[in-house]
């Protein structure tokens, strides 16, 4: 980040440019498993969030008192500690979405989004723009899994959100609640994503492209 | 014959990448050639069972006496991140060649969600204490399998022409939707 960048751009590009389902292909696994209806993935998507703004602003705030070495280690128990609140207050006051969604609420620990936005901007950057980072990141990822989660429940079970839109008389694809669906719901609109990216890039600047390879190699780098 | 439908299930029916969703960024990441998914298949398995022992003891011999409950998942993902350390440390020590060949795949175990979803789904399901070790086993197995048959219909893939928008992760998703619809064959078994 040499040059200034917008406030705006610092949360929209988490919206499109490096939406974290699509782009970065970070947080496959809660993609993937609760994605059976809309709302499980709302639900999903927000614990997520909460945990990503709360991390990113505590990470952004000790940044300078962590010793590089064991940075990490720190990250995740600071992660940790979010991830156990929101467990927490989702069995105590949301039942049935935390049986729906069974061990991915706790394993939001181990989600890389959350992981790898601590690394790549809370760690460098000031509190303010982690948190709009981390809203950014977060309502990409609420966007990602609410299609996911629409196409799946309207072609699986003829609804969206609890309400019928499909006749009675289609018969609703099976495949699509299964895990199978998931898996094919998820290929099929990344890669539609990448060809709407190639199509406009052809045409555009390649500034976007290049922002967003740069932030992969950071990823990789942290992954590894 | 309760550990061999443990096994079975965890490894084959409820395969853990292809049913349960654990473990999918290692599964995209390296299942492009056939010799380092087996050897990711294999130290992901060796951890698995160490972890599953050692989770099962942390929860039901320090966690549960003591009420701390609430320190379940912070307390297990420092386990598995010490765990995985001093794995990698015993490796390096006892066999170098060994050590070389897993060489990255090591560390990265850390952030698999299958080693953590592991030990969360063993407290969730009350497994006793061989229990557990049959199903870190089964898990293993079925993580094994599913990587090494990815990565072979992956080598194949490489000679094929993909259109660019669908080339990596895409196309990889929808292989593994067709590989998932597969093992549904096996839903009935058990």
């Amino acid at each position: 980040m040499k040059k200034k960048v917008t406030l705006w751009y610092e949360f929209f590009k988490g919206v499109w440019d490096i939406n974290p389902a699509f782009k970065q292909i970070l947080g496959t696994c809660p993609t993937l498993a609760v994605t059976v209806s809309a709302i499980n993935g709302i639900a999903m998507a927000l614990a997520t969030t909460f945990v990503l703004v709360f991390s990113s602003l505590i990470i952004s705030l000790v940044r300078k008192l962590i010793p590089s070495q064991v940075r990490i280690a720190a990250y995740i128990v600071i992660i940790a500690s979010f991830v156990t609140i929101v467990d927490m207050v989702m069995k105590a006051q949301f039942q049935e979405l935390s049986k729906a969604l069974g061990p991915f609420i706790p394993l939001i620990v181990v989600n890389c989004i959350i992981l790898g936005r601590a690394e790549a901007f809370a760690s460098k950057n000031t509190p303010f723009r982690s948190i709009l980072d981390a809203l950014g990141n977060g309502a990409g990822f609420l966007l990602a899994l609410f299609v996911i989660g629409g196409i799946r429940e309207i072609l699986g079970s003829r609804t969206i959100l609890g309400f019928q839109v499909l006749p009675n008389s289609y018969d609703p694809m099976i495949i699509m609640i299964l895990p199978a669906g998931a898996f094919l719901t998820y290929g099929l609109l990344m890669g539609f994503a990448n060809a709407y990216a190639i199509r406009k890039n052809r045409k555009a600047s390649e500034t976007n492209i290049f922002k967003y390879k740069l932030e992969r190699e950071k990823l990789n780098a942290t992954e590894v | 014959m309760e550990l061999i439908i443990i096994f079975i299930s965890a490894s084959i029916v409820n395969n853990f990448v292809l049913s349960l969703f654990l473990g999918i960024c290692p599964f995209i990441g390296v299942s492009n050639k056939f010799s380092s998914a087996v050897s990711m298949g294999l130290a992901t398995t060796f951890v698995m069972v160490i972890t599953a022992m050692v989770s099962w003891l942390l929860y039901f011999k320090l966690l549960l006496p003591f009420h701390l409950t609430f320190l379940q998942i912070p307390s297990f993902i420092l386990v598995i991140a010490a765990l995985v350390q001093f794995v990698e440390m015993v490796i390096k020590k006892v066999s170098q060649p060994l050590y070389r060949a897993l060489g990255i795949f090591l560390p990265l175990i850390t952030t698999n969600c299958a080693i953590l979803g592991l030990a969360l789904l063993l407290v969730m399901r009350d497994y006793s204490f061989v229990e557990s070790i049959v199903f870190g086993l089964g898990s293993g197995a079925g993580f094994i399998l599913a990587l090494s048959i990815m990565a072979g219909i992956r080598e194949e893939l490489e000679l094929r022409d993909v259109p660019k928008a669908f080339q990596g992760a895409p196309i990889t998703l929808i292989v593994a939707g067709i590989l998932a619809l597969a093992f549904m064959g096996f839903a009935g078994m058990i």
